[in-house]
């Protein structure tokens, strides 16, 4: 078996150019993805940016947008139905308006960590006289998975599983950022594996319609280096174009197969984006031939009125507008052990990635 | 703390320490509970040698997992809890809670597995305890071993400085990757398997050759190779700086990380001993290591520094560099 030595000859090459590059004014660019924000710390590429270049973290983390009701929801369906729920393990430590999955499966709630939405759908075959609700949160990226699961219940007829829908697509979000104007972004880091879904032309409009560069990156040390290293370069020629640095991996089309298990078992709908707001086009919800499948239409409940924490900044932090630095909160009421917003729990959240490599 | 016990008051972060050094301190007292891998006792009528005592229980799944299975686990952990001391371990006790519905031939191969761990290490398994639960009361099988071992060359904790060496005796993160993989059917990790093993050998072959070269060492399980050098220079005026291209990591480990948003640094290893040790000493511990079976892949991974104090921290292959903080519980994977 090999055992990796991280030396690479081009990451040497371009890490000692994004070192030394000399800007002659301010350069802010954007990473729209999280894995992205926690890779660029976690490489330390970051910390080798010249002076002059500004990374603004993207609303590009699903547990951080994902609004309060949402879980709140996900609680009192369990308490109220007693149905086991599936989730993602991020979304755990998350706080709800008034606890956390975490701390309602200490209280009692059957909450299951899964890897795949499969997974929840086999606990739902192996054990037909329970509930499994799984909570369908993410982007592109897992959207498919989610569809093909929802697909495969309804084919092999399994009714004790449902998806309590609350996925999104990126694009939008950075059309509405790019519309809102609060932030001057002057180009973006686009991720690679959304990309490999919705293809190179799902993100033409950034330079069509708002006239920004952008280029689609891979997540290793190399991909962050090159993907900044030509991003800057457009950016000082003044080019508006998408150029795509992963094309190894994304298409001009994307991946036609996954985009039409999506469009057969979800359909757009406006979505509310935590700290954003309704982004219109930019959610997922199940189509009607799925509606036995959809736990918000199986599972009734009333919702207690959604409590926002005091004092979090996680919203303009989401768009771009603060550091998380910025926050009052952050690193004094509002720490990984005792998060006061999602930004602060999920492992691609800027403020919990802020933390983690600053203290 | 919290009103009720969360699962990541056993992961080894930060809310397992506030249960240790809050509840647990608090009740039990101070004066008599030793904190370190064993407690160092001296018995009346003993002479210089002194005992290691240690305990630990064991749950995992699958109970069976790439490389190994829970029963080795439990003795190779509690040899190495009395390795790291710097103890030569004599005698275990092994009790085992079953869950009713256990097959006999799962508890026959787990304890043949016991029984070649005890011998390859030199330890003998001397008494022990069978409890049966109703089932689902119990993940099939819990098991826990005590140890005694003797001191026979005194603690091996020294005071750490400035240009110490980190060594560890070999690859990162297998056994909670291989495990992690297997849980949860990432077939590209095929080939991965968990490093268990006794470390006494090992061990006590670098303390015969460098009597004085090991200032520190703990074997680097729930946790990881993270927490245990957050523990060392935690209210120290030292920092740990590891160098993040000589970190030996197998490429498979890489891979399911990459997928699960997962640190290597932060993962399990039930087979791993990290030491830190004179930096006159470095080389020559190295070449110790790599003539045992324990020891083939062992490394240089960094060093003890002022910049930092307190904290831990990587250099990068692009000379950046991250901190490692301590975490507040387990990883948990992310969900793209």
């Amino acid at each position: 078996m090999e055992i990796t030595m991280k030396k690479d000859e081009l990451v040497n090459e371009f890490s000692k150019k994004l070192k030394n590059l000399q800007l002659e004014r301010k350069i802010n660019i954007m990473e729209v993805c999280g894995t992205h924000t926690v890779q660029f710390f976690h490489t330390g590429v970051k910390d080798i940016f010249p002076g002059k270049l500004n990374l603004v973290d993207g609303p590009g983390c699903p547990v951080c947008v994902t609004t309060n009701d949402y879980l709140d929801r996900a609680v009192e369906i369990a308490r109220k139905h007693k149905v086991t729920v599936c989730t993602f393990g991020d979304m755990m430590r998350v706080p709800s308006s008034y606890s956390s999955l975490q701390k309602e499966k200490a209280e009692g709630i059957d909450v299951v960590i899964v890897y795949s939405p499969l997974d929840a759908l086999t606990i739902a075959r192996d054990n037909p006289d329970r509930e499994v609700v799984f909570l369908s949160v993410g982007f592109e990226t897992t959207i498919p998975t989610e569809a093909i699961t929802a697909k495969k219940a309804k084919d092999e007829n399994i009714k004790n599983f449902s998806l309590l829908a609350g996925n999104k697509v990126t694009p939008p979000a950075v059309a509405a950022l790019l519309e809102s104007e609060e932030v001057n972004i002057d180009g973006f880091i686009l991720p690679g594996h959304v990309s490999a879904i919705t293809g190179v032309k799902g993100w033409r409009f950034i330079s069509e319609t708002y006239k920004k560069a952008s280029v689609i990156a891979g997540f290793s040390t190399k991909d962050l280096l090159m993907g900044t290293l030509v991003l800057i370069n457009l950016i000082q020629k003044n080019e508006t174009k998408i150029l795509n640095e992963y094309a190894e991996v994304v298409t001009e089309q994307g991946n036609v197969k996954a985009q039409e298990i999506m469009d057969e078992v979800f359909e757009p709908c406006d979505a509310n984006w935590r700290g954003i707001g309704i982004i219109p086009g930019s959610g997922m919800k199940l189509r009607d031939t799925y509606a036995d499948f959809d736990a918000e239409k199986k599972f009734p409940v009333t919702l207690p009125p959604v409590v926002e924490p005091k004092g979090c900044r996680c919203g303009e932090v989401l768009r771009g507008i603060i550091t998380p630095l910025e926050c009052p909160l952050f690193g004094k009421t509002c720490t990984p052990r005792n998060p006061v917003g999602a930004c602060m729990v999920s492992t691609e959240g800027s403020c919990a990635a802020y933390y983690k490599y600053s203290s | 703390m919290e009103d009720k016990i969360l699962l990541g008051h056993g992961s080894g972060g930060k809310l397992m320490n506030e249960l240790i050094h809050g509840l647990i301190k608090e009740t039990f007292g101070s004066d008599s509970l030793q904190l370190d891998d064993s407690a160092i006792l001296s018995l009346d009528g003993m002479d210089e040698k002194k005992l290691a005592f240690t305990t630990d229980s064991y749950t995992i799944t699958p109970v069976f997992f790439p490389g190994g299975n829970i029963g080795e686990l439990a003795v190779n952990g509690t040899v190495n809890d009395l390795a790291v001391m710097g103890a030569k371990p004599m005698y275990i006790s092994s009790a085992f809670i079953l869950e009713e519905g256990l097959p006999v031939s799962d508890l026959k191969k787990i304890m043949v597995s016991m029984k070649t761990a005890a011998d390859y290490a030199g330890v003998k398994i001397v008494t022990g305890d069978t409890k049966v639960v109703e089932k689902g009361k119990a993940d099939k099988i819990f098991i826990n071993t005590s140890g005694i071992g003797i001191l026979e060359s005194g603690v091996q904790r020294r005071d750490i400085e400035a240009g110490d060496l980190i060594v560890i005796n070999g690859t990162i993160g297998d056994h909670g990757i291989s495990v992690m993989a297997e849980r949860n059917g990432l077939s590209f990790s095929k080939g991965l398997v968990s490093d268990c093993a006794p470390l006494n050998h090992l061990i006590g072959a670098v303390m015969h050759a460098c009597p004085e070269g090991i200032k520190f060492m703990r074997d680097a399980t729930r946790g990881g190779a993270a927490s245990v050098l957050n523990e060392v220079v935690q209210n120290s005026p030292f920092s740990a700086r590891l160098m993040e291209s000589d970190l030996p990591i197998r490429e498979e480990v890489h891979g399911v990380c990459d997928i699960l948003g997962i640190d290597p640094l932060y993962a399990a290893n039930e087979g791993k001993v990290i030491m830190i040790v004179k930096k006159s000493d470095g080389e020559k511990i190295l070449e110790i290591m790599r003539d045992i079976t324990e020891g083939k892949e062992a490394a240089i991974i960094g060093k003890i520094t002022s910049r930092y104090p307190g904290k831990v921290y990587v250099e990068t292959a692009v000379g950046g560099k991250r901190m490692l903080a301590l975490l507040i519980e387990e990883q948990l994977p992310r969900i793209c």
